[in-house]
Formats: C-alpha cells, structure tokens, sequence
C-alpha cells in the first residue's frame, strides 16, 4: 500500500491567530509541576586551596551548617570529595550536591593538581554517557551528577591570579561552567579591591580563560546580568555567626574595627553572587551544561570510540551500519579473546598431562628399581640360608662322625680294659 | 567489561586477557533531608520561575494525529479544539472531496500563541481509513508512519554532533473516532486500536455524538469501556503509567466514568441566551458545544489541552519512544540473541 505524507517547512508554518480561549498558556504549569514533583538536580563544585573558605560560603549561601571537618594541609594528592544533601523550600524539592577539592595547592609539586578534578568532572559526564547508551534506559528518573557550576575560589593576594589558579582555569573552562570568585574579601580594601578586580579579569581574557557568561537573550534577566557581570569576580565573605547590628540579627563577621555584614552590598558582593547562582541563573547553569559542555564531551567520546556521522567521502553513515559495525567488530574481539583463552587452555592441558606422564614414568622405574631390590637382596638372604644349612648339615655330619669316633674309641677303650682285666686274673 | 560469563581455570593468565574494570566514577553519598524554612530564604524556588521562563522562550510542539471514516466530522472537530482553521481541510490543500484509494498521511503545520506561549501544532489527517470496501490492514501505513517519526528522532538523537532541539515530529495524541452506531466498537475500530494502542497513546472519541440521546449515550459508552477492557486495548491514560496515588485515582475518574467522550464538533457561533456560543443549529433547537450537559466537548479539550498535554508528550518520549528505541537496538545486527545481560553489555559498551 502507497502513502505519502506532506510536512511543510517552518518557513511555510503559518501563523494562525485563534478565535477563542484554547487554553494551552497552562502548558508551562503543567511542564513545571512535573519537574518539581520529581525534583531538581542541582552540583557545585568548590575548587580552592584549603583554608580558604569554602565550606564557609556553602554554609552561607544555603543557610544551613553541612556537617564537614576542617582539612589538613597534609594530603598528599588532591582528592575530590562530595556530598549530597535534599533542600526543600515551599513545595520544591533541590538535591543538591557539593563537590570539594581537598588538598589543592598543598603540595610542593603542584603539576598534577588538576588532574582529579577533570577526572571527576569527565566521570559524571561518563556516568550520563553511559545511561544514554543504554538499550534499557531510564533518563527521566536520572539522578543527573554532573557538575553544573565551579565556584573557582582566589586568594585575596591583591595582585594577580597564581599560576596554578592560570593553569586550572583553562583546563576546566571547557568543561564546566566556572564562576570565579574572591574569597576572604575583607582582607582587601575597596580601592585595591577595584585593582584587583580589573588585574584578574584581564589576566583571564589575556589567557583565553573562557568564564561563565551570564546570559543576556531574554528581556527579563538580561539587565540584572549585564549588571551584575560588571563586577566579577565577586569579593565575597562568607559567616555563619550572627551578630547585633541595630536591632536585628545579621550574618557578619566581627573585628576589633568593625563588622562585616555579608548581606551588605557595600560590603562584599556575597548579595549578588546568590542572586547571579541561584535566584536568577540556576536553570541556565543547568541548561549549559547540559547542551554545552555534556555535548563537547559526548562529541569527543564517541569520535574517539570510532563513531562517525559521515565516512571520509562525506556519504552519511546509517545508525544501523555503524551499530552494526561496531557490534561485529566487538564479537570479533570478544571470539578473538575465547579462542586465545582456549588454546591456552589446550596449551596448559597438554602441559599438565605431560608433566604427570613424566611423573608417572618416574613412578614406574622406581617401582621397578625397588622390585629389582628387593628381589636382589631376597636371593641374598637365600643364599646365605643354603649357605648356613649347607654348614649345618656339614656340622652335624661332623658331629655324627664325631661321635662315632668317640663311641668307638670307647667300645675299643672298654675291650682293652676288658682285655686287662682277664690278664690279671 | 566481562561480567563473569567466562570461568577462569588460572587467575594469573586471565589478567592479561581480561581488561582492566573501568573506574567506578565518585558518586556521592546518600542526600541528607535538610528543611530550609527555619533557616532563612534562599531562593531556590525561583527555579520554578526560571523553568517557566525558558519553555516560554522555546516553545512546544504538538503533533495529534485524527483517525476515522470519512464523515465523522474529525476536521470539524479539530478546528474547533484549537478555536481556528487547523485541519487538512481548510488549509486550503486538497480541495477535491473524492475519497482516496489507499490511506494517505497529511500533516499539516501551524503556529498558534496564546497568553505568550508559542506552540507549533502539527494536525496529520488519514483520508481514506476505513473507506474502502477491503480495509484488511489499513492500520499498517499508520503505523508505518508513526514508527518512521520515531526513526527520524533516534537518527537524530544518535548523531555525535547533534542538534541542540531535536525537532519532534513524533505522534504525541491520536483521536480515534468511533461512530456513533448506539449498538458497539465494529472490528475495524478493534483491529486498529490493538495494534496501535502498544506505539501511541490512542483517546477514543465517540464523533457525532448529537445523534444518542443521554440514555442511549451512558449505554454505549458503558459498552464500548467493556469491549475495549475484554480485548485488552489500553487506551490514554494507561493504568500502567499513573505516577502516585493522585494520578491514579484523577485517571481512573476519567477512564471509567467520562471516556470515550462523547463529542459534537462545530465552528460556527450562534447567538443563545445574549451570549455567542459555538453549535449546531436544528430544527429542534441549537446543540452548544461548549457546553457540558449537551456534549462532552468541553471535558475533551481540558483534558487533552488543559491538563494532559505535557504528560501526552512525555508518554510518548518515556515510554512509546523507549520501546521503540530499545527494541530497535536490540534487532540491529541480526545476531542470534545472546543471554540478555552479555547483550546489554555489548551495547552499553559501544
């Protein structure tokens, strides 16, 4: 049976205006109300030297104290360590999941300090790979660890970005969506503050460090990004104490000279860096990573595994050609490997069963060597048992002719006595 | 790689066959519950916001799909659902009204706004279902083209370097239009909803509904469920797909007491009672579409417009989709089938 179809391009869509209240403006309701009955996913990763106030800012930013023990500046390796937490505020539901870097910066030899953390980013990356290769997959239910955002904490030096922190950056950039950020804030006073600020970001640009860009397509949030993007990286402090200003309580670190309030803006841009994270961005960071950075990756892998959208005459593949392919090749591989285990096998077999024909060839000429022994040594003791009654017969015969000799002797003793005896009379 | 499926006689010969396991990448630990409220506002239900902001932008697609005899008013009942001139008919494409040979596929396109969302709605008609004196399969070039939808996204969705929306053109809600005979389902409409109800979600509607009256109407409702339940056919929304307890019991109100709804179809207005109201002008009186004791037109379009759209869609993405894919994956090669867990990891290894 014949059918054909006839779809128009979007550019022959037409435009049709309704004539009544359909009613599809609830879409977007009802997409949200789906996602929030299951939850958002929501991963930073906190990459810093130790002690430089990470876990401080996290504690803050979320309001919350997440259990954690300060880390020693004796690790050996930089080692990344995460941990999941569920948030809830009205009726949505945030899982959400810090990532630290413990013991950057530590160590003597800083070459490979990097190296965990775009190991641990690739990961998560896998991990999804992984789940969208499947025959049998379940995505809509997945709990997505990829990394969204990377806090990149600076150390408040006032002059310029380490070399380490150069280095990083640029093999993160991408990646992962990076947020550079000024920790420890009020050690800097505003005016070198502004120096500062200047002296980093045109470190980064010179570098070709490519930071997150705060988007600005859509009317509503572009004025509050293109704003707030002026003032990266943010200077922040971070403070889980409270304080009296006034008549209320705010979070504020206390000095023999003042008090820095965290939520005051003139203080440090801790107000905007939550504002920039989470109230206005957080669907974006989700969203990059996601086309952006997962994409690259899942590009990279797949080229690098052999698949091909197109052969080198620019024909493209079919998706069952190169399945097929490669699932031919893999058999291929896989009856390789059978046949070289089994003739290894054979191999051993044949080893094994020569080994014990030599032992048991060994087994039978000491068999017969102990025989012959032992048979040996019985016509030994044979011989000597002839020998010894061969002398015993010879003694008793000499013990017979013995004892003939003195009967005689004895009888011819007696006659002559006898014969005496009738002399005398 | 290798889970188990070979024994090894020697530990030692075996590692150099058998590749290194691949690293465990860190997974986190276990979510401890934390309640925010106490604590101080964050804002972390602003995402709601920032969600809702970003699907306005991009716009949605929906593709529905209307199968029936010829003059059971499945045009008619398109335009009025999307309140303008959606179907085949009226977008001035074929004009002829001869009844085709074979089945045919239209689908046509279009682009609607309301309240500032954007929707690109694509209607595909089947002219010539059921027309035939010989309609044995003419089910298949329906399904054919359904599955060919799923193709074209697998094909897309598989490309390394791919798009950043994969268009959509797969058939997210099919219309099967039952006549309204008052006796039960014919076998065609049986055949037809057995082989498609397994790849697409399939709403019965009884078309013309203005010829039963309230008593005839509850009767063959109440029959067609039965034939429908005896047959196995699950129809949208299935049983097996409820989410929790809420959407189970929403869905069962609807399945076992308003479907299949009874429609009557009309985009012509009439003045009734001072107000302007979509209907049918009979001698006997005007039948509003809109309103719900004179059909269930109304209870049609909420539930596939107001309520249900999302989940229509994310039916066919999950699950029809699924299925479809995973048992194309699987076929690929025409391999004898090996145990399942070796062939999944084959896969999953490519």
């Amino acid at each position: 049976m014949l059918f054909f179809w006839f779809l128009q391009n979007n550019d022959d869509l037409r435009n049709l205006s309704l004539s009544g209240h359909v009613g599809f403006d609830s879409l977007p309701d009802q997409l949200v109300n789906k996602s929030t009955s299951q939850g958002f996913c929501f991963n930073i990763l906190c990459v810093g030297e130790t002690g430089i106030g990470k876990s401080t800012l996290m504690d803050t930013l979320f309001n919350t104290k997440f259990e954690s023990e300060p880390a020693t500046h004796n690790e050996p390796g930089v080692r990344l360590k995460a941990r999941s937490y569920e948030l809830q505020e009205s009726n949505v539901r945030l899982k959400l999941t810090i990532v630290d870097t413990v013991g950057f910066g530590d160590q003597i030899n800083k070459d490979d300090s990097y190296k965990p953390i775009v190991e641990y980013i690739d990961a998560q990356f896998e991990a999804y790979l992984q789940e969208e290769l499947k025959i049998k997959r379940s995505l809509f239910n997945y709990h997505d660890t990829r990394i969204h955002a990377c806090l990149y904490f600076i150390a408040p030096t006032g002059h310029s970005l380490k070399s380490l922190d150069l280095v990083t950056m640029k093999k993160l950039d991408s990646k992962v969506n990076i947020i550079p950020i000024i920790a420890k804030a009020d050690t800097i006073a505003k005016n070198e503050l502004h120096k500062f600020k200047s002296k980093i970001m045109s470190e980064l640009v010179s570098n070709g460090v490519q930071i997150y860009q705060f988007p600005t397509d859509e009317e509503t949030v572009a004025e509050i990004n293109a704003t707030m993007s002026v003032h990266l990286p943010f200077a922040v402090v971070g403070s889980t104490e409270e304080v009296k200003i006034g008549n209320k309580m705010a979070k504020a670190r206390q000095y023999p000279w003042g008090v820095v309030q965290v939520e005051n803006e003139n203080h440090c841009d801790f107000v905007k860096l939550r504002e920039m994270l989470i109230r206005v961005n957080m669907e974006d960071l989700r969203e990059q990573t996601h086309t952006r950075h997962y994409e690259l990756y899942r590009r990279c892998k797949l080229e690098e595994m052999g698949f091909k959208d197109t052969d080198p005459d620019s024909k493209p593949f079919s998706l069952q050609e190169t399945y097929e392919a490669k699932r031919n090749e893999f058999l291929g591989e896989l009856q390789k490997k059978e046949d070289e285990m089994r003739q290894m096998f054979v191999m051993r077999v044949k080893e094994k069963e020569a080994e014990l024909k030599e032992a048991e060839k060994d087994l039978h000429e000491k068999f017969d060597h102990l025989k012959r022994t032992h048979q040996e040594e019985k016509k030994k003791v044979e011989d000597k048992k002839k020998e010894l009654e061969e002398e015993l017969s010879n003694f008793q015969k000499k013990k017979a002719a013995a004892q003939l000799l003195q009967s005689q002797a004895q009888q011819a003793g007696s006659q002559q006595t006898k014969k005496d005896k009738d002399k005398k009379k | 790689m290798f889970k188990g499926s070979v024994e090894s006689k020697n530990e030692a010969a075996m590692s150099e066959l058998v590749p290194e396991p691949r690293q465990k990448p860190v997974v986190p630990m276990k979510p401890v519950g934390i309640n925010t409220s106490l604590l101080g506002y964050i804002g972390i239900d602003t995402i709601i916001e920032q969600m809702r902001k970003k699907t306005m932008k991009t716009g949605f697609d929906f593709n529905i799909m209307v199968v029936g005899q010829s003059g059971l008013g499945k045009s008619t009942l398109v335009n009025t659902l999307f309140k303008s001139q959606v179907s085949r008919k009226s977008s001035g494409w074929n004009r002829e009204e001869k009844i085709p040979k074979t089945v045919e596929i239209k689908a046509i396109g279009h682009v609607i706004e309301e309240g500032g969302v954007k929707m690109k709605l694509t209607v595909i008609d089947t002219p010539g279902f059921g027309d035939q004196i010989n309609n044995e399969n003419c089910w298949e070039p329906i399904e054919k083209y359904i599955n060919e939808q799923y193709e074209k996204f697998l094909k897309e969705e598989v490309n390394i370097a791919r798009k950043k929306r994969i268009p959509d053109t797969r058939v997210h809600c099919c219309l099967y239009f039952i006549s309204p005979t008052g006796h039960s389902l014919r076998p065609l409409d049986l055949e037809f909803m057995k082989h498609l109800s397994k790849v697409v979600n399939i709403i019965p509607v009884i078309a013309k509904a203005d010829t039963m009256t309230l008593e005839e109407k509850t009767e063959f409702k109440q029959r067609v469920r039965k034939e429908l339940e005896v047959n196995g056919i699950e129809f949208y929304p299935q049983k097996e797909f409820d989410e929790d307890l809420e959407d189970k019991t929403e869905n069962d109100k609807i399945r076992q007491e308003s479907m299949p709804f009874a429609v009557v179809g009309s985009d012509k207005e009439y003045q009734v009672n001072g107000k302007r109201v979509l209907g049918r002008k009979t001698p006997w009186g005007i039948i509003e579409v809109e309103n719900l004791n004179h059909c269930e037109f109304a209870l049609l379009r909420d539930f596939v417009i107001r309520t249900h759209l999302q989940d229509l869609k994310e039916v066919t993405h999950n699950i029809h989709y699924e299925t479809y894919r995973a048992k194309r994956l699987n076929d690929n090669g025409g391999l004898p089938p090996m145990t399942v867990e070796t062939e999944e990891n084959h896969e999953s290894n490519l």
